[in-house]
């Protein structure tokens, strides 16, 4: 946190935001493409009997676990593209940063997601650092935390992401 | 059903390493299946001209992704990650041959009983470093132990 950040993005900062449930239930389907990206033959997500024997049924690939509160591009009723992180999304328009990456991403796993599974979230602005100057421009580095939870309440598992919002050095700000 | 247990596994073991030829494909096939529309993972025009990089690059969920493959090939089905963090130094785009290779850092097994495995992994293209990761992985203690029976306070990732 630093001293220069505007008074209300401070003011976001350890606050839970977008507490939010998914609008669609865990599809195994959908997981599949997970695996076919990346060529993951695991049994256990290929294999019933292998899934029923240790998970006492089929689960989903523990990487996908941001996947589930990934809204698709456009619903009925939206009037903007849906995006996932909106924190990150809000953080880039308030500071003024049209560009952004990740930079680093951290995953802990507990519950297993299973298919059928409906999973609500929150998002948590953890800090902003001063300004920073990459390769790709001068900008902002923040850090959102993301706790996922099941339709028990269970948890099924947090998130981190360190993300880069900037603006490319050859841009002059408005 | 390949199992690998604590007892296989000793502190600076190697695990194999894994290259892969990413494509256009490779990148927007894993975009599209993290459901990551941002137009860097499959508009050339957007990633270069407003992003100023080289090209569409592999999205960070899909990252993920690849070093649980990573990570499953070698300890098999009942190996379950618990923790993963990585950072993404570099990109990685169409055209490079990308190689993961991971390294053992750690063995222990909890009070509870659970064996864990501590992996330092790279993703690297040529002599480019895209991608440091350090996981924590439960992996049996036994050939009839299994790490995804463990739930609630049994389970410490």
């Amino acid at each position: 946190m630093t001293a220069d950040l505007p008074d209300h993005i401070t003011a976001l900062i350890g606050k839970p935001q977008y507490r939010v449930s998914a609008n669609f239930p865990v599809e195994r389907s959908y997981g599949f493409n997970t695996l076919a990206a990346t060529e993951n033959g695991n049994p256990l997500y290929w294999d019933d009997d292998v899934a029923a024997e240790l998970t006492g049924g089929m689960t989903m690939p523990v990487s996908t676990l941001s996947l589930w509160m990934r809204p698709h591009r456009w619903e009925p009723g939206a009037d903007e593209e849906l995006v996932a992180l909106k924190v990150h999304f809000d953080l880039k328009e308030q500071l003024g940063l049209p560009e952004a990456i990740m930079s680093d991403n951290t995953l802990i796993l507990h519950a297993p997601v299973r298919p059928g599974d409906v999973i609500s979230h929150h998002q948590v602005l953890r800090s902003v650092s001063g300004p920073k100057t990459t390769k790709l421009g001068s900008g902002r580095f923040w850090v959102i935390d993301i706790e996922y939870h099941n339709q028990d309440g269970d948890l099924v598992g947090v998130e981190s992401y360190t993300g880069f919002g900037y603006r490319r050095t050859e841009e002059v700000a408005p | 059903m390949s199992t690998r247990t604590i007892d296989e596994v000793t502190v600076g073991q190697a695990l194999p390493e894994l290259a892969h030829d990413v494509t256009a494909t490779t990148v927007v096939l894993g975009a599209l299946a993290s459901r990551d529309w941002r137009p860097m993972h499959h508009d050339y025009r957007f990633a270069t001209e407003r992003n100023g990089t080289q090209d569409i690059f592999l999205n960070t969920p899909n990252l993920a992704a690849w070093f649980e493959r990573y990570i499953t090939d070698w300890t098999g089905p009942r190996g379950r990650i618990g923790r993963m963090t990585f950072r993404m130094r570099d990109s990685v785009f169409p055209g490079d041959r990308m190689v993961f290779a991971g390294t053992v850092t750690g063995t222990e097994t909890d009070a509870v009983g659970c064996g864990w495995v501590g992996l330092d992994i790279t993703v690297a293209v040529g002599d480019r470093l895209c991608c440091t990761c350090t996981a924590r992985v439960a992996i049996p203690v036994n050939e009839t132990d299994n790490p995804w029976a463990r739930r609630g306070d049994d389970w410490t990732p």
